[in-house]
């Protein structure tokens, strides 16, 4: 009996002290995938900065099913993970279950809120990153009209839809925003044909310029623009080398930032909210090589000056979660 | 209220473009399932083949060998349905549902191992992409086309501009028939799904007859899943085929297994996917807001219909699903 105590004994030290040496940071990403070219891939960039900067190594897990997102974030914080960063609203409610059961665990969700001492929540200023890209979309657009395509319809992506058309709105009231959902299933993340559709629908329709915030989706939004000759903007990732002088800019998420700053704080991460803006350099549009031909100066001067306006609170852009409406345009 | 808007030429030429890989799937599947072997595994062989297309085309910069890859993929998918369900007299659904499993996880795991993009292939361009035909005097640009006068929008959107495979699938259609209703193989091909043990009495193997059926829709579902990565789109992403595979049963049960009205159904189908891209056409038709979400689900609705029996009958091969045992 005492030789069983002992042996079970053993391994409980064993197993603890494996604990606080691992201490590795995670990573669990979105059901996008982890080379979604957008939000998740984001994610993955600033782990693989803090890894290449640190020379530390984290662990990471994609998901495959809505199923595993208790077990996943469980199993982390069962093997001494700390911090652990997810990145996806969906991540709200298993977090909130599993957050009590780890308490000297460190836990950092992206683009939800959850209240727990242990819990840092970052969330994004979307609605003011896309209301800089849809002040360019309207000043770069020639027929007044522009399309927005989002991926599944949820208030998150309602809230670039609506920032994006207080933009456009903002540089020229008489024009007119297209707005198109792909689905209301986690597939409309992964239909590529679908986003291809709406964006020949939408340029039938008269748009010149079409902002996709779309996830894989996306992919066949940015494809098709550039086939038909006419502006795209992607979104989270920059995405303007996909079809370099044929995406007019991208709206940039600091994703990959809110993961390296959380990996970097380590087992010091602040529980608390955190919001993201265009003051803090969270959300942006982005400008290099392969768009810079499509950007003029005055472009840059309006976006630049609006930035000035919103970090400063002289503008403020409505956020469409808020109170889930928007003054701009309906859905 | 003008319920012409509904036919708008934008609205008819994605229905075009939606419906070939539902109607290449749905004649794949009415072969098979002539010949008395359930397909569920549609979605499957043509999500293997959309990969293998994309995968080929990129690396040899040829959209031919892409398209040959991706047949011989979707072949041996069939014959792996074929082994289970015919030779080994296993359950066809379950052997297609174990398809559609391991193409879904497999097509990620070979695209990020041979390319490391994250489970999809190279972007495709110029020769390694299906180009569209173009008519001379034709019109390419829909921003173009959208202002042309009513015969020119025609020509240009619905006659031109489709690529190879699309005039391919709409030949398939009477081709089938053809082999179906007017050939010997046609007759035996049906006769076996009907009644496989006359067929073996008069002394043709049914064996031969089911695999040569389940080989056609391999070859079938090897093309749709070409045209969603090399003709549609510039490439293969995880899970493209998004359901289409399901969509061409439920069109199979709507077209009561017949290759004309296969044309129909899937033509419907696709039509009712175009339509519910463009609610602004919707608004102008009927004078109010249609949830589109309603036109995504027409399809299944109207194929449940079918099966309740209100409009006409849709009755199945009668020896469909049955392993075929020589003696008993």
């Amino acid at each position: 009996m005492s030789l069983m105590q002992k042996f079970l004994g053993a391994t409980a030290a064993l197993a603890l002290t494996t604990g606080a040496a691992l201490a590795d940071p995670a990573i669990i990403f979105d059901l996008g995938g982890k080379f979604d070219k957008s939000f998740n891939e984001a994610a993955f960039n600033g782990a693989q900065r803090w890894a290449d900067e640190t020379g530390g190594s984290y662990a990471e897990f994609e998901i495959s099913s809505d199923a595993q997102r208790e077990q996943a974030i469980r199993r982390f914080a069962e093997a001494g993970n700390n911090p652990i960063v997810m990145a996806g609203f969906s991540w709200a409610t298993p977090l909130e279950a599993v957050a009590q059961d780890y308490p000297d665990t460190k836990f950092a969700i992206i683009d939800m809120v959850v209240d727990q001492p242990n819990v840092r929540s970052i969330v994004f200023n979307e609605h003011e990153g896309s209301y800089l890209v849809g002040m360019m979309a309207a000043m770069a657009s020639e027929t007044g009209t522009v399309g927005f395509i989002g991926g599944m319809d949820i208030p998150l992506i309602r809230r670039f839809g609506c920032g994006y058309a207080q933009g456009v709105l903002a540089v020229n009231p008489d024009a007119t925003v297209i707005a198109n959902m792909t689905g209301t299933t986690p597939a409309a993340w992964n239909d590529p044909v679908k986003g291809s559709e709406l964006t020949l629908a939408q340029i039938s329709q008269g748009a010149d310029v079409v902002y996709a915030a779309a996830g894989g989706t996306g992919v066949g939004v940015l494809q098709t623009a550039a086939d038909q000759d006419i502006l795209s903007i992607g979104v989270d990732s920059n995405q303007n080398y996909l079809h370099p002088g044929q995406v007019l800019t991208s709206m940039m998420k600091r994703v990959d930032n809110a993961v390296y700053d959380s990996f970097t704080a380590g087992m010091e991460l602040e529980a608390g909210f955190n919001v993201m803006g265009v003051g803090n350099g969270g959300v942006g549009y982005a400008l290099d090589d392969n768009n810079a031909s499509l950007v003029s100066a005055d472009m840059l001067a309006a976006v630049d000056a609006a930035a000035a306006q919103i970090t400063s609170g002289e503008l403020s852009v409505h956020d469409y979660m808020s109170d889930e409406t928007c003054p701009a345009i309906d859905f | 209220m003008n319920i012409l808007s509904l036919f708008d030429i934008a609205v008819l030429d994605g229905t075009i473009r939606l419906a070939v890989p539902l109607l290449l799937a749905c004649l794949a599947g009415l072969f098979s399932e002539r010949a008395g072997i359930f397909d569920i595994g549609l979605e499957g062989k043509m999500l293997a083949a959309a990969f293998l297309a994309g995968a080929f085309a990129a690396v040899s910069g040829s959209v031919w060998v892409g398209l040959l890859a991706a047949i011989a993929g979707s072949l041996v998918l069939s014959v792996v349905h074929g082994l289970a369900s015919i030779t080994f007299r296993g359950n066809q659904l379950i052997s297609g549902v174990a398809i559609n499993f391991f193409a879904a996880g497999i097509t990620v795991v070979i695209a990020q191992s041979w390319f490391a993009q994250g489970g999809r292939t190279p972007q495709l361009s110029g020769g390694a992409r299906f180009e569209p035909w173009v008519f001379p005097g034709a019109l390419t640009k829909i921003r173009e086309i959208a202002q042309a006068n009513f015969p020119m929008r025609v020509y240009s959107e619905l006659l031109s501009g489709h690529t190879t495979i699309t005039y391919i699938a709409f030949l398939a259609v009477p081709l089938t028939w053809w082999i179906l209703f007017r050939t010997r193989f046609g007759l035996r091909l049906r006769a076996v799904g009907e009644n496989p043990a006359a067929v073996d009495t008069a002394g043709i193997s049914v064996v031969r007859l089911r695999y040569s059926a389940v080989l056609i829709c391999g070859i079938l579902c090897g093309i749709a899943g070409a045209y969603l990565s090399t003709s549609l789109q510039a490439g293969f992403t995880k899970d493209m085929t998004a359901g289409r595979g399901y969509i061409a049963l439920a069109a199979l049960i709507f077209a009561k297994w017949r290759p004309w009205y296969a044309l129909g159904a899937t033509l419907l189908f696709g039509y009712l996917q175009a339509l519910a891209l463009r609610p602004d056409i919707l608004e102008k038709a009927f004078g109010v807001r249609v949830q589109v979400q309603l036109l995504d689900a027409l399809p299944y609705i109207l194929t449940v219909v079918i099966l309740a029996g209100f409009v006409g009958k849709a009755i199945p091969p009668r020896a469909g699903g049955e392993p075929y045992v020589k003696e008993r």
